[in-house]
């Protein structure tokens, strides 16, 4: 991908400015329709997940009191690993975002919610649901593309440090919930800067720190403890959980926005944005993953991200119902929904990590100078 | 420096103790998330209750029989009980009073529920609760009660479900043998709550019972009163159904200079009636400010100094999301109206949400 402004062909450049208002207005139409018919149904769909998960979550545990015996390691570990995805991806990310707010159930509320992920809910409300879903793929603003570590952009300069992100894209996957906390910290930058030694900064990485030894001392200490003889065993349980729940956060979230198709834009294209181009922004800068239902909720319908962009409040449970609407509308205005298989996107995602790990091969092209007809309207 | 806090007893620390033992195996979440799933009503967990049934009384009224969890305190005959129900998936706080005698600890508790037109909860209860329904619980309160002696001579005045907190205090047999009247007011004899068991009770001559019935007799007025029960101004007297009946009421004790012996149970004391902007309270900064019915709250908070949480300002990432103490408010975006009343627990985005009339954040 480049800036939409630098593209040989603008994706957008037949939407005149009224179109994409319309755009907006019909899919603000989509939103007050699931709003308004939200209720019992959601309310049970989410009850029943949390309820699912969390008995998963203490019967695995329990198994691996037994992990000696390779049966309940292999049926303790790989529950273990599937509530650790549910509680982040399906449970924890949405009620996050405020998706079940209105239920006003002060125990299933984005203010009162806590995470097994070691960045604390409230540093990653603000670097999330504020930075990334407000200047969703703008270069320079959303620090989601490349993670500040990568280059996943033509228009990203290339740095030597580039060179190793296959490297590094890796090792964040292994690693992924310290990733995230460090990106929510915004660790290299404060420290760049020597903004760290603020006060500010230090009260959130004491923060960040507490969560760390709260969650190191229950996966590494606490439950191998009471295996007692299994203590090595439900280490590496939960250490293998913790991996592999990380290795499929980070993929599922790689195709989110890193995929082949997927547009950027520049810090300037956002200034005086309206209603729908923000909306037209979140349409072509975000791609979708196809699959089962299982695996649907298994991403947290992160699976629908361009569904999810677009209303990042709307329960879960509802982008999948809305997705065939959301795509006749890409359909009648002539834009591209990208969407794809996870193999496949996940392929994508990580040749572009390896393509853009060197310099661009030729200076991006630059579109006439003269500007697309809707852009110059519409300021996008 | 000395400390003369005492040191907690052994007990008390070894329960801490395990306390965080338990949590440290638990976190993010705390023990009790785990144990709401298989025994919500035990002690020490938030004060829930189950429905064991739900009895018509009329066809337009129901008991609902509750049994509270382990840490019900009990409650005196007339208190009222704030009941949260998930009403299509929404959850609504309501207070009803409490239509059983108290019972030993663990007993089941009831409330007698009248479904009111456009009525969202009372509907819910008398026409959509099953048994097997757990519902949130407040501890009883109200001080609509009878005195620690009861007075010789009692008169009730009560309309529509207005008995129901009078029920709760004739069927707790504490009147011991006073003299009793119960007037009571209702559209037609079929719509009369506990219709049965009043007239039972004026049988066996525990009490002296007047049926009014609206649709023939007209509404209930103080010079009825003045005719049914002559020395009505003798009696204490409990109160307890329309405003315009307890309005009425009130003037004529109060204007006969017996105003101590008049006690009145008004439900729904603060009536939010929604308009466009009005004067927003921030309540802990100290602040109001009059907005109109299109300035976000976020902006009125924050044109009058007061330090507001915020984010993305376009509704999508609740970063300013604070507490509706009480009020109405209008989202902006589609108009939808949002109020509350003290303890509905409502929180709302600031961002996108205007004054519609007076309102008191928690900020």
């Amino acid at each position: 991908m480049t800036v939409i402004q630098n593209k040989p062909v603008n994706p957008i450049a037949h939407l005149t400015a009224e179109d994409i208002e319309i755009i907006g207005k019909e899919l603000d139409a989509i939103r007050e329709r699931v709003v308004a018919d939200r209720g019992e149904r959601d309310a049970a769909y989410i009850r029943r997940v949390i309820s699912t998960q969390r008995k998963l979550e203490m019967g695995s545990r329990v198994v691996l009191l037994f992990s000696l015996f390779p049966p309940a390691w292999i049926v303790g570990t790989a529950g273990l690993t599937v509530a650790k995805i549910l509680e982040n991806m399906e449970v924890g990310h949405n009620v996050l975002h405020g998706q079940w707010d209105w239920m006003r159930d002060p125990k299933i509320h984005s203010t009162t919610w806590e995470w097994d992920h070691v960045s604390p809910a409230e540093q990653w409300k603000h670097s999330h649901n504020e930075l990334h879903h407000t200047y969703t793929n703008v270069l320079g603003k959303d620090n989601d593309l490349g993670y500040g570590i990568m280059r996943v952009d033509e228009d990203q300069r290339w740095h030597p440090f580039h060179l190793g992100q296959p490297l590094w894209n890796f090792i964040n996957a292994c690693f992924f919930e310290y990733g995230i906390a460090a990106y929510d910290l915004e660790l290299g930058r404060n420290l760049r800067n020597g903004r760290h030694k603020r006060p500010e900064f230090r009260a959130r990485a004491r923060a960040v720190g507490r969560k760390i030894r709260r969650q190191v001392l229950k996966d590494y200490v606490v439950h191998p403890l009471l295996s007692g003889p299994s203590f090595l065993h439900t280490l590496a349980a939960t250490f293998t959980a913790n991996l592999l729940r990380n290795l499929w956060s980070h993929s599922v979230i790689m195709c989110g926005h890193f995929p082949e198709g997927v547009e950027t834009f520049s810090r300037r294209s956002i200034e005086g944005e309206t209603r729908g181009e923000w909306y037209l922004r979140q349409m072509l800068g975000s791609a979708n993953i196809s699959g089962s239902r299982l695996m649907h909720i298994m991403t947290g319908n992160l699976s629908f991200q361009i569904e999810h962009h677009l209303f990042p409040d709307l329960p879960s449970n509802r982008y999948q119902e809305i997705a065939p609407e959301v795509r006749a509308l890409f359909d009648r205005y002539g834009l591209k929904y990208t969407t794809g298989s996870l193999p496949r996107q996940v392929l994508s995602a990580w040749r572009k990590v390896v393509r853009l790990s060197l310099p661009n091969r030729k200076a991006p092209r630059r579109v006439d100078e003269r500007p697309a007809p809707a852009l110059a309207a519409s300021g996008v | 420096m000395t400390t003369t806090v005492p040191k907690p007893s052994g007990k008390a620390a070894l329960r801490g103790r395990i306390l965080r033992l338990a949590a440290s195996v638990t976190t993010p979440l705390l023990p009790d998330d785990y144990l709401d799933l298989v025994a919500p009503l035990r002690s020490g967990a938030d004060l829930r209750g189950r429905v064991l049934a739900v009895r018509p009384e009329t066809a337009d009224a129901a008991t609902l029989v509750i049994r509270p969890g382990r840490d019900w305190r009990g409650h005196t005959p007339g208190q009222y009980v704030r009941l949260g129900v998930d009403v299509d998936g929404v959850r609504q706080w309501r207070a009803y009073s409490l239509t059983s005698a108290p019972t030993r600890r663990g007993g089941p508790i009831s409330v007698t529920v009248k479904a009111i037109p456009d009525g969202v909860v009372s509907n819910h209860l008398v026409r959509r609760t099953r048994p097997g329904t757990l519902v949130q619980l407040d501890q009883a309160q109200g001080d609509f009660v009878l005195p620690g002696r009861p007075p010789a001579r009692v008169l009730f005045v009560t309309a529509g479900s207005g008995v129901t907190p009078v029920m709760g205090m004739l069927r707790a047999d504490v009147l011991g043998g006073a003299d009793v009247v119960v007037v009571h007011s209702a559209p037609t004899p079929a719509d009369v709550i506990f219709g049965a068991e009043l007239r039972g009770l004026a049988e066996r001559g525990v009490i002296r019972l007047v049926q009014r019935h609206t649709d023939t007799d007209g509404l209930l007025t103080v010079d009825d009163l003045d005719r049914l029960v002559p020395d009505h101004l003798d009696r204490e007297t409990w109160a307890c159904g329309p405003v315009g009946l307890l309005d009425a009421l009130e003037e004529h004790w109060t204007a006969s200079g017996r105003g101590d012996r008049l006690h009145t149970e008004r439900f729904r004391p603060t009536v939010i009636s929604p308009g466009e902007g009005g004067a927003v309270t921030f309540v802990r900064s100290g602040v109001t400010v009059c907005a109109d019915g299109a300035t976000p709250l976020l902006d009125a908070g924050e044109d009058a100094g007061v330090l507001m949480p915020s984010g993305c300002r376009m509704g999508i990432c609740f970063g300013c999301v604070l507490p509706l103490r009480q009020g109405a408010v209008r989202d902006l975006r589609n108009g939808e109206l949002t109020t509350a009343v003290p303890g509905d627990g409502v929180r709302i985005q600031t961002c996108v949400s205007a004054a519609a009339g007076p309102c008191d954040i928690d900020h």
